[in-house]
Formats: C-alpha cells, structure tokens, sequence
C-alpha cells in the first residue's frame, strides 16, 4: 500500500528530473553544435573562402596546393585559442558563481581577472619572462588576490554585496598597474598594449596554446572532481556537511581550480572581457540549472570568445578584437541583470 | 556662532595654507630641480636659463591639476550628497567615462579639435552617463543603493572604454594622444587650453555652492526635507548640473580620473563636519590639493619617467574605497 503511493507521489518527481535532464542533453548538444559550426566556418572562411574538402586536406597535413599555410599556420591556432580560452573564462567564472551564489562574483568583476593580467604583464614586461613562467606567476597572484578579496571582505553581515564592492575597488587599483606597466613598456606600441588589455586572440601560435590546453585538463579535472560537492555546497553549508561535503576544503579546491583556470587564459589572450561573467548567467537559462551548468558555461564561454572574434575580424565595419565585442555585449547585459532583480523586488 | 565660525575660518586658513604648499611643490618639484630663485624669475615671466623655462611649463600644468583637483572634490562631494551615498564618486558612477566617451566620438567621427568644443562634448557625455547610471541604479526597491549605482556605473564605464577601443584602434593617427589622455593626464598644459573650460568650472562651482542647504536637508531624508520648506526637486537638479559641469570640464581638461571625488569629500567631513556649506569649499580645496601633490608625487616616483596622476589617485583612492566599503554596515543592498 506505503509502496504504491510511494511510487505515485514519487512519478512526476521522477518525470520532472527527466524533463530536466532532457533539457540538460539537449542544451549541451545544441552548444556543441554551435561550436562545431564556428570552428568550421573560422577555419573556412575568412578573408577568402576555401571549400571545405580543401580544408580538411589541409588539416590531415596532405598538400592542399597552398590552402596548409591559411588553415594550419593562420586559422587553426587561432580557433584552437579561442576554444580553449573561452573554455577557461566561461568555467573559471561560473566555478565562482555558482560557489557564491551570486551571478555578480565572477572573476572579471571581483578582481581576479585583473589581477591575473596585471602579473602577466609584469612577469611579461619587467621581469622578461616567457610561456610557462608567466602563467605561474599569473596563477599565483590571481589566488593572492582571492584571498586578499577574500580578507577583506570577511566581517559582519551581507558579504555578498561587500564582496563585489571590495572586488570593483581592488580591479581599479590593478588595472591601473597593468595601464602603467604597458604604457611604459618600450617594447610594445600602445595600439598592441590597448589591444591585450582588452583581450585578442591575433596572432595566436600553437607554442601558446599548449599551456591553457595543460591548464584545461590539470584544474578543469580539479574542478569535475569537486562539482558533486560543490553541488552540494547550494544546499548551504550545514546541509552540505550532513551529506558529507568538507565545505572549506571544497571552497579551497574551487578556487584554485577557478583562479588557475582564468589566470592561464588571461596570460595567454588577455583579460576578454566578461565572458567569465556572460557564461555562467547564459549556461543558467540554456539547461536550466543543475549540474550540467558548469560543462555548458565552459561551452557557452568558447562560443561566446569564437564568435566575438569572428564578428570582430569580419562582421564589423573595422577589425577589432574580440574583447570589444565581448565588452559591447557584456555590459547591456550587466546592466540588465541590475534592471531585473529590481523588476523582480529581488535585492541585489 | 562666533565659536563655529572661527573654528571654521581656521580650518579654511589651513586648508588654503596646504594648497599654497602643493602649489609652491609642484612648481619646485620635477624631473629638473630648480633653485627658488629661478623659480620666482619664471614667475615673473623670465625664461633665460633651462630652469625658469621648466618652472614656464610648470605653471599651467599646476593650474590644471589643482582646477582639475577641486573640479572633481567639489562633484564628489555634490554627488554623496544627492544620491545620499558614500561610496558616489564621479569616476566609480562613470560620469568620467561618459565623458571621455563622447570626447573621442567627437575627435574619431566629428574631427573636432580645440579646447571649447572638447568642453561641450565632455559636459554632454558626463550628463548623458550621470542621468543613464542614476536611472538605472535607482529603479526598484531600495532606491539608489550604493552596490547598484557601482554595479551600473561599472558597466557604464566597461561599455564606454569598450566603445572608445573599438574607435581609436583602428585609428593609428589618434590612437597615442587618444589613449594618453585616457590614462589622466596634466602633462601637457597649457594656458590656451585651460582658458575656455573656466567658465563651465566657475559655473558648475557656483551651481553646486548655491545648492548646498539642499543638500543639507536632504541628508535627513527626503521628506523631512521638503517638511523643511526646500524645493528638493528643483535644489537636486541644480546640484547635479553643478556636479556635470565640474566633471564633464575637468575630464575634457586631463581625461578621466578616479577616486578624487571619493577621498576628498570623506576626508574633509572627518574634520570639518558634515554642512555642506563647509563641506563643499573645503572639498575643492582638498581636491585641488590631493591632485596636486599626486602629480608631484608621479614626477619624483619614477625618475627620471613621469607616472600618470589618474595612476597615483587610483592607487591612492581604491585601499580608500575598501576601506569604505568595509565601514560600512552594507544595509539594504
């Protein structure tokens, strides 16, 4: 008798889940497909358009009577950074996000995107280092400015809102460091520093896609072995520790993984501005919510940086770099999320 | 009263005596050192020998930085006072960014050129952005909270920078002086291009002053302000138009500067009290002086380089924006 109602009451819940799993799948597939698309359009058309059998020639490295050089030399490493870059920011950001529930906190607001590419910069400029050490050096100083942020905004009710706040104003100070550092520097002109402070993929070698592409599998592993807890972690924190999830050492593995993911794409490409924070929100509404988020938002955020630079090289009356374009669309979309949560009597 | 007053005619004697100081510092001070009296012959107009010539293009340069200084004080200060907010400050709501925003439209599409019509175009930006963010920020429950005009002047100034990017880059014969003027700089005075933005200072100054029992009694609330007998409306809009001239004409002057119109209020009241008939005077006098020495201070930090001052403020101004924020009881938000 208990059995049957029990499978009752239990069915629509059950059908809901797989309503949302659905939804999850079909968002993902969907996103794939995007992503599928862009690259094939990236690698294909550009300033002239290659048919798609030449293309593929190129790419398994047989003689495709000139088009290896614009595919392999040109277009590929170019698509190759846009994908694995937009991957870091769009899970970096929503790692954060989602750990303080909070669309807001994401790296790109909260500072630690400017602080990444402010040490980059000086890793890069003053102490003349290359590749690998620049990450490093990135990655450290974006955890010591989390916890830094971290500190500072500890204390006595709504953290939330002091967090961002104490973020915006820590940003501020480490942008400025980073115009300086640039503007000084002799061996940049000011065209090349304006255009890596707003984030470009121009240029892109494989020589610099390989370490991101390191960083993906090191922290975005990191970050797949903690979902589960830090899926968890929105239950709240006592919850969270009935079901067995450490809290502190969850937080603790996110945030490296977050910092670590961001701060690699940030020396490779620059800070692009606001993917972090566009992916997460994007990702939401696409699945739904749930688990799948942080996958859809890595997804969401190399569609976001492979479209901007394609708008930007091609669509666009000038050619422009794809933190323009992220910029332009990032900050209506800021702004929306303000007008909403009035709209709502939410209070942000 | 007499008492007050006297307290006050103190603190004025010693804030002016400080502007003297930076004044007399940033004249001696650079990346040449000058003996005094080559300073007073380039005072008088003398430029024989390399030092009084360098004390020549001193002058202007300080003029600008202390008028740029009390520009920006003055409009912080306005700016705490109508949206009732700590944290308000003409670069943080991106009033600045707006500004310089419509200043490089006017240099990439208009190929306007000239001091006069770099004022005009400042002064419009910066009221189009003040209007956008308040409108913004102050929607929904709660009013204006001071995390979300932040978060909208925010993206304000991402959007205008973003916008003032995609113009200059492709631009090479604009892109050097575009983008030093972006950073805040006074180094490259002149008298000539001081001159025209005099009139809207003066202007926005007597506007914002003319305001400041408004102010006052808007610090209660806004209706025990009109219980009081103000014409909130009328005393805010005035106040706000005040507050637009001084910053749309000191980042058309020196490009946008952040955190002078967040400290420099702040400091005063810690010793001067919170009247804004006090407040304001004094807030100019600070910005003038803040201003001034953190361009003394960008010319002997990096010797024999120069640091730009929208560098040092920022460097000044955000641990002071932290700490701000961290005072305050976030209530609200």
């Amino acid at each position: 008798m208990t059995l049957i109602i029990d499978t009752q009451a239990a069915a629509p819940a059950a059908h809901a889940r797989n309503r949302g799993t659905r939804r999850a799948v079909m968002a993902l597939s969907m996103l794939g497909l995007c992503l599928v698309g862009l690259i094939a359009l990236t690698l294909s058309c550009g300033q002239g358009c290659l048919p798609p059998a030449h293309v593929l020639t190129a790419l398994t490295g047989a003689d495709a009577g000139g088009a290896d050089f614009v595919v392999n030399d040109l277009r590929l490493p170019r698509v190759l950074m846009s994908l694995v870059v937009g991957l870091c920011f769009g899970l970096g950001g929503a790692a954060f996000q989602v750990m303080l529930r909070n669309p807001l906190a994401s790296p790109d607001i909260i500072g630690i995107s400017a602080g990444a590419g402010a040490a980059a910069v000086f890793a890069i400029v003053v102490l003349s280092l290359e590749g690998w050490a620049v990450s490093a050096v990135a990655v450290g100083a974006g955890l010591g400015i989390a916890t830094l942020i971290w500190g500072l905004s500890s204390g006595r009710g709504a953290a939330g809102a002091r967090l961002i706040l104490v973020g915006i104003g820590v940003s501020a100070m480490l942008n400025s460091v980073t115009s300086y550092l640039l503007l000084d520097a002799p061996a940049w002109d000011r065209a090349e520093a304006m255009r890596w402070l707003t984030g470009s993929v121009n240029g892109a070698q494989l020589v610099q896609v390989w370490p991101v592409v390191a960083a993906l599998v090191v922290f975005g592993g990191l970050l797949a072995l903690s979902a589960r807890d830090l899926d968890l972690l929105r239950l709240g924190d006592d919850a969270a520790r009935a079901l067995g999830v450490r809290s502190d050492a969850t937080r603790f593995r996110v945030t490296l993984a977050a910092v670590g993911l961001v701060a690699f794409a940030t020396s490779a490409a620059g800070p692009v501005a606001f993917v972090a924070f566009l992916s997460g929100p994007i990702a939401a509404r696409l699945t739904g919510g749930g688990r799948c988020i942080l996958p859809a938002a890595g997804m969401t955020g190399a569609v976001l940086v492979l479209a901007g630079d394609y708008a930007g090289q091609f669509l666009l009356p000038a050619r422009l770099p794809v933190g323009v374009v992220t910029g332009a669309i990032g900050a209506p979309f800021l702004l929306l999320l303000i007008l909403r949560a009035n709209r709502n009597g939410g209070t942000l | 009263m007499s008492l007050a007053h006297r307290h006050n005619a103190l603190k004025g004697t010693m804030a002016l005596m400080l502007l003297v100081l930076t004044a007399g510092a940033s004249l001696a001070v650079g990346t040449r050192p000058v003996a005094w009296a080559e300073i007073w012959a380039g005072l008088t107009g003398h430029v024989d020998s390399i030092g009084t010539a360098a004390v020549a293009v001193r002058m202007p340069r300080t003029a600008l930085a202390l008028l740029a200084g009390a520009a920006l004080g003055v409009a912080g200060a306005v700016m705490q006072g109508i949206t009732r907010n700590p944290l308000a400050d003409p670069g943080i709501l991106g009033v600045n960014a707006g500004a310089a925003l419509f200043v490089v439209v006017g240099i990439a599409w208009f190929d306007i050129s000239g001091a006069a019509a770099f004022m005009w175009l400042g002064v419009a930006g910066a009221g189009c952005a003040a209007a956008f963010v308040y409108a913004i920020g102050s929607t929904g429950q709660g009013g204006a909270t001071p995390l979300k005009l932040t978060l909208a002047g925010t993206a304000t100034s991402i959007a205008a920078s973003a916008f003032v990017v995609a113009l200059v880059l492709p631009r090479n014969d604009i892109a050097g002086s575009v983008q030093a003027w972006q950073v805040g700089g006074v180094g490259g005075a002149s008298f000539d291009t001081l001159l025209p933005a005099l009139p809207f200072l003066v202007a926005g100054l007597l506007l914002s002053l003319a305001a400041a029992r408004v102010l006052n009694a808007l610090a209660l609330g806004e209706d025990l302000a009109a219980g009081l007998g103000q014409n909130v409306a009328a005393g805010r809009i005035m106040s706000a138009a005040g507050a637009i001239l001084l910053c749309g004409a000191a980042t058309a002057l020196c490009g946008p500067i952040g955190f002078v119109g967040l400290v420099v209020p702040h400091a005063v009241r810690m010793f001067a009290g919170i009247d804004h008939r006090v407040l304001l005077p004094l807030s100019a006098i600070g910005g003038a002086v803040l201003l001034g020495s953190a361009d003394v201070l960008g010319r002997v930090i990096a010797r024999p380089n120069e640091l730009d001052v929208g560098i040092v403020t920022a460097f000044v101004g955000a641990p002071f924006f932290i700490w701000t924020v961290r005072r305050q009881r976030m209530r609200g938000l």
